[in-house]
């Protein structure tokens, strides 16, 4: 299929890079926690516990071919966000990267919005290829000449010089949030953006640091009720005055601005009907979504709870018009799930280019591609073990019980801490990142 | 006729509830909640604390616990015993 951005199982996926230490010992700061493509999809950029971002660039192999390699090269690194340690509260801050979201372009510098769990910071990432020469009263090294032996004048000038990429904080949101950020979306309109935390939605203007609104606030009274928290929030991607957030109890509540300032009652509400003699003490904590995302066309939504992924159309709010199981053998190890933690994993989802095709993380490094137009879905694995060049990636399948086949692996073999918590497709083509616990993995449709 | 087919969920419940019998007793999705919204608490008295450095010069203090991750009132805490927040001067190895 050509590189429209289709593409689910006709699509051969195969290993283009790896990026990251090999060592199994993964210091705490290298664990990634995020991963985005920029609008264009030239860049890609990564967060990590250490508060730090590296942003790669493509580089196209021969631009003459229509289908060819390209290659993601660093492009710039800095350190985004430092620990801190709020002593009024004794709080400590961690300078975890929760959310990296992109600026559309508007001249030649980028600028991306990158969040821990209190502060969001505006960065602008800027080329200099170019530098001043030939000052009268500096050397070139930067000391200063004596006035005395200056004689001549002359016009300095600008020179060629090797490219810098260099990233300079343009604003400091902080102080919004009392609770844990979990999401920023920048807004259509590209002046403001939000951010969500457990109780509250902030909406900011970009340009200004002081102030931000409170758009949706569900603290309760009396903390004793509290029943749930928000999980994720997004802007619809073309109506500047829609947004959705979804909560733990695995309902989307979509809120529209303009019926009033503070949007604490939702203009729609999305919740599958839950077949009562069903529920089990794990039925909540399972339902919770850990992601919502919006179609690139803005008609639908998709969401991620723990064990599966939901497509909802925008127009219908009692039941998803596609749901679509990620590792339902999980539904038997629960209890296991639930005592080493692995219950409460936030696994992302993303859509590709055109909203054919939807892909999501699981465990033992595997992740999944579910195509909606073809209804077929495929597993694959980010593996060092698969990182030929152009190797295509082979499915794999998960023994749920009962008689193991051969290349089937059992669900008691899974490596429940190699976890695949954040994805993106390239907006365009198809070109995946996949972020293993310390490593990032970019996989390439198939070229013939 | 009734299906008798237990669904895996309530099996993995059961499973819990025998391991941990007062699990639920409390309205639980309260306490999980909770629980999240109070990430990163960690206690400090700056009273103790700067007590803990003026005296160290002269005499032994009641050492700390072999726990170091949880600084309570319970015990006077030393400048070591601080959990250190490095802050990041290394590279990310992704841009390698």
């Amino acid at each position: 299929m050509a590189g429209a951005g289709g593409g689910g199982n006709d699509v051969q996926w195969c290993f283009s890079q790896v990026k990251g230490a090999i060592d199994d010992d993964v210091a705490e700061a290298d664990i990634i926690s995020t991963v985005e493509f920029n609008h264009s999809g030239e860049l890609l950029a990564t967060g990590d516990k250490g508060g730090r971002v590296v942003i790669f660039q493509q580089e196209i192999e021969n631009k003459s071919q229509q289908q060819c390699r390209s290659e993601y090269n660093v492009y710039s690194t800095f350190q985004s966000h430092e620990p801190e340690f709020d002593y009024l509260k004794s709080l400590e801050i961690e300078e975890k990267i929760n959310k990296i979201r992109w600026l559309p372009q508007k001249n030649a510098a980028q600028f991306l919005l990158s969040t821990n769990d209190k502060t969001i910071k505006l960065w602008k990432i800027s080329e200099r290829d170019k530098r001043p020469e030939g000052y009268n009263l500096k050397e070139e090294d930067g000391r200063y000449r004596d006035a005395a032996t200056i004689t001549t004048l002359q016009v300095p000038v600008f020179r060629p010089m090797d490219l810098m990429v260099e990233a300079s904080p343009r604003r400091v949101f902080a102080n919004g949030h009392t609770y844990h950020i979990n999401s920023i979306s920048v807004n259509s309109d590209n002046e403001t953006y939000l951010s969500a935390d457990d109780l509250r939605i902030n909406m900011w203007h970009l340009e200004i640091t002081d102030r931000s609104f409170n758009i949706v606030d569900i603290k309760p009274a009396n903390m004793e009720e509290l029943t749930e928290v928000i999980t994720a929030a997004e802007f619809h991607p073309h109506q500047c005055n829609t947004f959705v957030y979804s909560s733990s109890k695995g309902t989307i509540r979509l809120c529209d601005m303009r019926a009033s300032a503070l949007c604490d009652k939702h203009s729609k509400l999305f919740e599958e009907p839950e077949d009562p003699s069903n529920r089990s003490f794990f039925s909540e904590i399972i339902s919770s979504i850990s992601d919502v995302k919006f179609s690139h066309n803005g008609r639908y939504m998709m969401t991620r709870d723990y064990l599966s992924v939901k497509i909802w159309d925008l127009n219908m709010e009692n039941r998803p018009v596609e749901t679509y199981q990620v590792h339902e053998y999980l539904r038997s190890k629960l209890c296991s799930l639930y005592e080493n933690d692995c219950i409460f994993d936030k696994f992302e989802c993303c859509w590709n280019g055109n909203d054919s095709v939807v892909m999501t993380g699981s465990y033992n490094n595997f992740f999944r591609m579910l195509d909606r137009s073809q209804r077929r879905d495929v597993t694959l694995e980010a593996s060092r073990e698969s990182c030929k060049p152009r190797q295509v990636l082979k499915p794999r399948r998960v023994c749920a019980g009962g008689k193991r086949k051969k290349d089937e692996i059992s669900v008691d073999s899974l490596d429940f801490n190699k976890k695949i918590l954040h994805t993106a497709w390239h907006p365009q083509e198809n070109i995946i990142a996949v972020a293993t616990t310390n490593n990032l993995y970019i996989f390439q449709e198939k070229v013939n | 006729m009734q299906d008798a087919v237990v669904s895996p969920e309530k099996t993995e419940e059961a499973k819990l509830k025998a391991r941990y019998p007062h699990l639920g007793t409390k309205p639980g999705g309260s306490d999980l909640l909770r629980k999240r919204l109070q990430k990163g608490q960690k206690y400090f008295d700056s009273g103790d604390y700067n007590m803990a450095k003026a005296k160290m010069k002269n005499k032994q203090l009641p050492t700390a616990a072999a726990e170091k991750t949880e600084i309570t009132g319970d015990h006077i805490p030393t400048p070591q015993d601080l959990p250190q927040r490095k802050q990041s001067l290394v590279a990310s190895k992704l841009a390698v």
